[in-house]
């Protein structure tokens, strides 16, 4: 039974929150932070799995982001709403509330299946020039979308708000952070037991020394294959929920600036570390929203930040550890099952 | 496709690759000497731009207050030519100083390094859109631009001016990597950093000379392309950096050949991109030929693969 405690932990914390919204204690622009939160919370850690556990250099995260935003919002406004450009709603907009899922599960699909494009590079090359490959990605994702003027092209596509008001009639309950909550947990769920697992000590074995990790019968290739396509693939899933917390998506969103966002969040959690991942996720989105008066000087304190870390602290707050590792009377409460070992 | 039209495109894409070639060497000089990719290099271009402007109009006694005397713009442009790679030179060597050297003596992770570097460039780009402000700025027209034709082939003495520096920096940087002790020094980091300062080579020395070169190159490119575009932006250098960075890797990072190799390769691909489909699709390809390329050839056009030992 212990084994749930952190599960419940969750549910009982996000069941909070909800109630907080539902009895009007928290206004429109905290409910805003606190899902850009479980967002930063998906991307951050989906990044850490490349960058951080598998020691690769991805510095294109955004765009694998931008096609499951673009599918997850393009089907939903097909399927559920009557639209300009796409005609009537296909199926009944009630459904929304159960097939939701489903779309952002094809979006982070598909952004997984684009995730491909740096997997199968990344066999032959390493470090730098996969770095390269990564951002060349992230600008083909951008420029492809650019050019598909049925989807709104440079003008961005919108609609979205009509979804997530076809949920509110429904129900009066904040639908979006629900789905929020349930990604960023799914999210950080499914990332623990894979590097937890045996099956994934693989990638942190490849990080180590690849070609010793290939003596010791670790497959490699379909490693890396796991490892991309898993991150980009909740990626896509956080683009989706990203689409229908702001209702209106652009190409422009989803630059290397916004790369460069996720990375910040990586490194100042640590590499190879989820908990880091997570905090640094919660404390970056404070700290943006806090900076947000310095407007433009904003994005010379932030990379400022960042050099200064790396100059003093260049392995992250939890660099390679656990929230665990730290203070261990957590491990009580987190991850009791690991005392029985 | 007629001749003229033919000739013409080819022209351009001269023009166009120029640009890209003189910013890659910046790239390539510096990853054959630290292995690091300095994703800052995009940015320097920016500020050689923007010093080229202040001076120039400075000079103009356009800007602040007006000069005694008046010069002739062909003397301005060249003043302000030098003097903005002497400064920009300077301001690639205080990067290295303040963000690079610290780590390297740390003997940190070369991706810290890395990353220290795209946030550089974020600084100086955002840094300057804060300072300045997001108006745009027009380059003084310094040159008489005149046009000439043959037929229907049309070009300008800014296009001949900026595809003759290019190979004249070209025979330059080679005699100067070749022939040099500076450049001996420089290959010789290149090929084995252990040894280098064994032999009594002052490392840090070639290092600023390095950055120097790479960014007076940058510099140079900046004035130039102010001058063949006259419109400034804080982003400038952030596309066409990636772009002369992808130039640089297709060539062969850490070759001077394979900077400028990549550079008229990249420079004719985009421009006859652009004659044949509509030109947003330009990035588009460029990317995925990179794309390509790095999956088939990682070590581009004249790169060397280095062995790595188990």
């Amino acid at each position: 039974m212990r084994r749930f405690v952190p599960h419940l932990l969750y549910a009982l914390l996000c069941l909070l929150v909800v109630f907080a919204v539902q009895s009007d204690l928290l206004n429109a622009y905290l409910q805003l932070i606190i899902m850009f939160m479980g967002v930063n919370i998906i991307l951050s850690s989906s990044l850490n799995l490349v960058n951080g556990y598998m020691g690769e250099f991805s510095v294109g995260h955004a765009g694998f982001m931008a096609v499951g935003a673009y599918i997850t919002s393009v089907l939903n406004v097909w399927l559920f709403t009557s639209d300009r450009v796409f005609g009537p709603a296909v199926l009944p907009p009630a459904s929304v509330i159960y097939l939701f899922p489903v779309t952002l599960l094809i979006g982070g699909i598909g952004a997984a299946l684009v995730g491909l494009l740096v997997a199968v590079p990344s066999f032959k090359t390493r470090g730098d020039y996969l770095a390269i490959i990564t951002l060349a990605v992230n600008y083909i994702v951008k420029s492809s979308i650019e050019n598909i003027q049925g989807i709104g092209g440079a003008r961005g596509f919108m609609g979205m708000r009509n979804v997530v008001d076809a949920m509110q009639d429904v129900a009066d309950i904040p639908w979006i952070m629900l789905w929020v909550f349930a990604g960023t947990g799914f999210s950080v769920w499914i990332i623990y037991r894979f590097v937890n697992s045996t099956y994934g000590k693989g990638i942190v074995a490849i990080r180590d020394d690849e070609i010793a990790a290939e003596i010791m019968s670790v497959d490699t290739r379909r490693m890396k294959i796991t490892a991309f396509m898993l991150s980009s693939g909740l990626a896509g899933v956080a683009g989706g929920l990203f689409a229908h917390i702001l209702g209106y998506i652009n190409p422009g969103t989803f630059t290397i600036m916004k790369s460069t966002e996720i990375m910040v969040m990586v490194y100042l959690g640590g590499m190879g570390s989820l908990s880091g991942s997570v905090l640094s996720a919660i404390g970056f989105t404070v700290i943006l929203e806090l900076f947000r008066p310095l407007q433009v000087a904003k994005w010379v304190v932030i990379p400022l930040l960042l050099i200064l870390l790396m100059l003093f602290r260049p392995e992250g707050l939890l660099g390679n550890r656990e929230l665990t590792d730290v203070f261990p009377r957590l491990r009580r409460i987190l991850a009791p099952q690991r005392r029985q070992a | 496709m007629n001749l003229e039209t033919l000739i013409q495109n080819f022209l351009n894409a001269l023009q166009w690759g120029s640009f890209y070639a003189l910013i890659a060497l910046g790239y390539t000089l510096v990853y054959g000497v630290l292995l690091l990719i300095n994703f800052a290099h995009g940015d320097i271009f920016m500020m050689g731009a923007y010093i080229g402007f202040f001076l120039a109009t400075f000079l103009l006694g356009q800007y602040a207050f007006a000069l005694p005397l008046a010069f002739p713009p062909q003397i301005i442009f060249v003043v302000t030519l030098l003097l903005t790679m002497v400064l920009t030179a300077f301001a690639g060597v205080t990067l290295e100083r303040v963000a690079y050297r610290p780590l390297r003596r740390k003997g940190a992770n070369r991706l810290y390094v890395v990353i220290t570097a795209l946030m550089c460039g974020l600084i100086l780009e955002n840094g300057n859109l804060a300072l300045l402000g997001a108006s745009r700025r027009n380059f003084p027209q310094l040159l008489s631009n005149t046009v000439y034709s043959i037929g229907e082939v049309t070009f300008s003495d800014v296009k001949i001016l900026v595809i003759l520096t290019t190979i004249g920096v070209f025979l330059l940087l080679e005699a100067i990597v070749r022939k040099t002790k500076l450049g001996m020094a420089m290959r010789a980091i290149s090929y084995d950093r252990m040894a280098v300062p064994l032999m009594g080579i002052p490392v840090d020395t070639v290092i600023v000379f390095t950055f120097a070169l790479g960014s007076s190159m940058a510099a140079l490119a900046g004035v130039l392309f102010a001058t063949a575009y006259p419109v400034l932006e804080p982003y400038m250098g952030a596309l066409v950096g990636w772009k002369a960075f992808i130039a640089a890797v297709i060539g062969g990072i850490g070759e001077i050949r394979g900077a400028f190799a990549g550079g008229f390769l990249l420079g004719f691909v985009e421009i006859f991109v652009a004659a044949f489909f509509p030109s947003t699709l330009r990035d588009l390809i460029a990317f995925s030929i990179l794309l390509v390329f790095l999956s088939i050839r990682p070590t581009g056009i004249f790169g060397v693969a280095r062995a790595t030992k188990i």
